[in-house]
């Protein structure tokens, strides 16, 4: 099943490789991974997602919190959350292709961030299938290039439930 | 206060932790260390160990024996990594090892300088944490979280990695005040929701059974333990590394469980209604490796320090996050004084597994058999001594026949199996108790991993015991090429090894041999009865196997109860080994 966890952490180095290192472990891939500095500088939030066997994540989950480095620790995989990701694609801006790249940039509300005589450059943000979509959608039009920045994920603060029930 | 410089820091801080011994070796990076040392040798032993692996084990057996962290000190690139496998060690039986390691400067941090390695790197997985010291003002609460972290919750090693440029730096020297980190909050207090259920279930429980673990050592928990059981009639097994923890003379005591424990332990745990684990993790050699069929007719209660250990192996119907020694008193006081329980049903069943396949051995051969040995020396020491045990066929022996009576009293590598662990951590264990008696109970093949260190036990004058169990082979490898390759004793045996009784000679201590059963006992007493460093080499059957014996993936039911009870799926078997 898939996660996204996100992790609190002292932001120094070498805190990273000890999340890594228990991926590595248990042989497991990590999907996507995001560091930032949170508000306080001396701290990094990071998003993790990955795919794999409950339990393990669950071992996992429980050897983070052992951390010495690790302040907080929430798996929000069962949680009512936002996720976004952010993605740059630069585009093969051939006369023919102009007009539709821009369209299909309009429908999605992406921005175009450069412009060349030869290309556009798009950004968009959104949830994981809003962007596997307009990639998708570009791909036939010729995709020169591509950024992908992988999950960030917080848990919503209104408890409304997937439905719109109170909690 | 003070100007000085972080070598000086480094032994100021130790001194205010409460360390008053230090194994080690010098080396580039550190030197400085070792120069500003002789300052501080009225308060502060140094023992200058053969190898760093050795000097790692003998912090390790100086924290299994005392309670208190145990502290290596050694250079750079080899030298810490000669620390890795002890440090490993460590981590596997939960012993508080804190590694001090020189470093390069930092402006040459990452550029394969010489004697550079990646300390931080290659200890990340095998310790709890680990620092890099950057500024020579940051080294004193390093060091002061270092032991901090080691020694509370669940005991493990922690490595400081010290720049050279950070030890020869100066700044102002303040003592850190008390350690408060964020991310690092051990638990003590069970849970008292928790508790009380537990304590529901004990009560409801006809089979009920202790299983404990070293966690009951670490958190000192042995006069807990015995008013739990003693107030309710609970029968009481312990994996390899609890045993000490419950005195073995105590009728409730029914020996060590697991791959080479006890029919009676082994059924016991197969027939209860209710496994009370202390300080235990359920390790494959706990458990037999086969968790579906492990326990199957009883609820369990897990009570651990680390929330990481529940659930992992085996899934729990009620697991307590907790300090063990607190849980217990937690339980104790929830529990009624005086509790009307019948056991007779429970404890006739186990008298009688007991009866049925008791440990034994029949030493009337002319070769001396190894349970013979551990047997005579535990009742020459009348279980009073501290035994060291190596890995192998000896170690299970100890297990199986040494009646320890005190917690760290035996001290052995259960985890990670280190072989050339036993005799440099009982030199430890001698620097933590000069008081008791200590043995290295060892096997030819695992002495021979570390016996560098005899040069430093009669440097030390130290008043240790070496018995030697010589069969002429790496024993436990030749018992499962014997049980599950068809005799098929591939590497397991030694064309040449030394003459041990002059080698101990060489070194300066005392050697003695023993070749016939009826030599042993004399051989035993008079070695144990000799001041100094005592090398006994006896000389042992190599065809006596362990039993009984779980194979690897069985059920704790499914014993090889000795050499006319093969499984008939030994080839299986062999796959799963």
């Amino acid at each position: 099943m898939r996660h996204t966890i996100t992790l609190l952490v002292d932001n120094e180095s070498g805190v990273l490789s000890r999340i890594a290192g228990l991926f590595s472990a248990r042989g497991f891939n990590i999907e996507s991974l995001n560091v930032g500095e949170t508000l306080d500088p001396d701290t990094s939030r990071i998003t993790l997602v990955t795919t794999g066997d409950d339990f393990i994540i669950q071992q996992i989950i429980k050897r983070f919190n052992n951390m010495v480095n690790v302040i907080k620790v929430s798996d929000l995989t069962e949680e009512v959350r936002v996720e976004r990701e952010m993605v740059l694609v630069r585009m093969d801006a051939r006369p023919e292709t102009r007009a539709e790249i821009l369209r299909t940039a309009d429908i999605f509300r992406a921005k175009v961030v450069d412009v060349g005589p030869k290309s556009y450059t798009l950004e968009l943000t959104g949830d994981k299938d809003k962007i596997t979509g307009f990639i998708e959608l570009l791909r036939p039009m010729g995709i020169k290039e591509l950024a992908r920045t992988g999950t960030v994920a917080m848990k919503r603060e209104s408890k409304l439930t997937k439905r719109g029930e109170e909690k | 206060m003070a100007r000085m410089i972080g070598a000086e820091m480094f032994f100021e801080t130790l001194i205010h932790e409460g360390i008053d011994v230090v194994f080690g070796l010098p080396g580039g990076y550190v030197l400085k260390v070792y120069d500003v040392m002789p300052k501080y040798s009225d308060r502060i032993r140094h023992v200058l160990a053969r190898h760093e692996q050795g000097a790692t084990h003998m912090a390790d057996g100086y924290a299994r024996a005392s309670g208190k962290p145990g502290v290596v000190l050694c250079t750079s690139g080899p030298a810490a990594t000669n620390t890795v496998t002890g440090i490993a060690t460590a981590q596997m039986d939960s012993s508080p090892v804190v590694v001090f390691t020189g470093q390069v400067p930092l402006p040459y941090l990452g550029s394969d300088a010489f004697q550079e390695a990646d300390h931080i790197g290659i200890t990340r997985p095998c310790t709890k944490h680990n620092y890099l010291v950057r500024r020579t003002k940051d080294l004193p609460l390093a060091i002061k979280e270092a032991f901090y972290i080691a020694g509370t919750g669940r005991p493990s090693p922690v490595l400081v990695d010290m720049p050279k440029d950070v030890l020869i730096g100066e700044d102002e020297f303040v003592i850190p005040g008390e350690i408060s980190l964020r991310g690092y909050k051990p638990p003590k207090k069970g849970h008292p929701g928790q508790i009380k259920r537990a304590v529901e279930m004990i009560l409801a429980a006809k089979r009920p059974l202790i299983f404990g673990g070293g966690g009951l050592i670490w958190s000192g928990a042995t006069e807990e333990l015995k008013e739990l059981t003693h107030r309710l009639q609970i029968p009481v097994t312990l994996t390899l590394m609890g045993l000490g923890a419950y005195p073995a003379d105590d009728p409730l005591f029914i020996s060590m469980l697991g791959m080479h424990g006890s029919y009676a332990a082994n059924m016991a745990v197969h027939e209860c209604d209710l496994v009370i684990s202390i300080g235990a993790r359920f390790d494959d050699r706990a458990t037999g490796g086969n968790f579906a069929k492990f326990a199957p007719n009883a609820k369990i209660i897990h009570i651990d320090i680390d929330p990481a250990t529940i659930d992992k192996n085996i899934v729990v119907h009620c697991p307590i996050v907790g300090d063990a020694k607190e849980v217990l008193k937690q339980m104790l006081e929830m529990l009624p004084a005086k509790v009307k329980t019948s056991r007779k049903e429970w404890m006739g069943q186990i008298k009688d597994w007991q009866k049925q396949h008791p440990l034994t051995y029949n030493q009337n051969g002319d070769k001396i058999l190894t349970s013979y040995v551990i047997d005579t020396l535990s009742k020459i020491t009348d279980g009073e001594a501290v035994v060291v045990s190596d890995v192998g066929q000896h170690q299970m022996w100890v297990a199986q026949w040494y009646k320890f009576k005190y917690p760290r009293t035996h001290i052995t590598s259960g985890g990670l199996g280190t072989m050339g662990f036993g005799f440099p951590a009982a030199m430890g264990a001698k620097f933590a108790r000069p008081d008791k008696m200590v043995i290295s109970v060892c096997g030819d093949g695992s002495f021979q991993m570390n016996m560098q260190e005899l040069a430093t036990a009669v440097e030390n004058n130290m008043d240790i015991k070496i018995v030697l169990l010589n069969n002429g082979h790496h024993g436990m490898v030749r018992q499962w090429q014997t049980m599950f390759f068809n005799g098929n004793y591939s590497a397991s045996k030694f064309d040449v090894l030394p003459d041990f009784v002059k080698l101990a000679e060489s070194f300066g201590a005392k050697g003695l041999k023993a070749k016939r059963p009826e030599d042993l006992e004399a051989t035993l007493k008079e070695g144990l009865s000799t001041e100094g460093v005592v090398l006994m080499e006896i000389f042992v059957d190599c065809e006596e196997l362990v039993y009984p014996m779980i194979a690897p993936g069985g059920a704790m039911n499914e014993m090889i109860l000795g050499p006319g009870t093969q499984l008939e799926n030994m080839a299986d078997v062999a796959d799963m080994a």
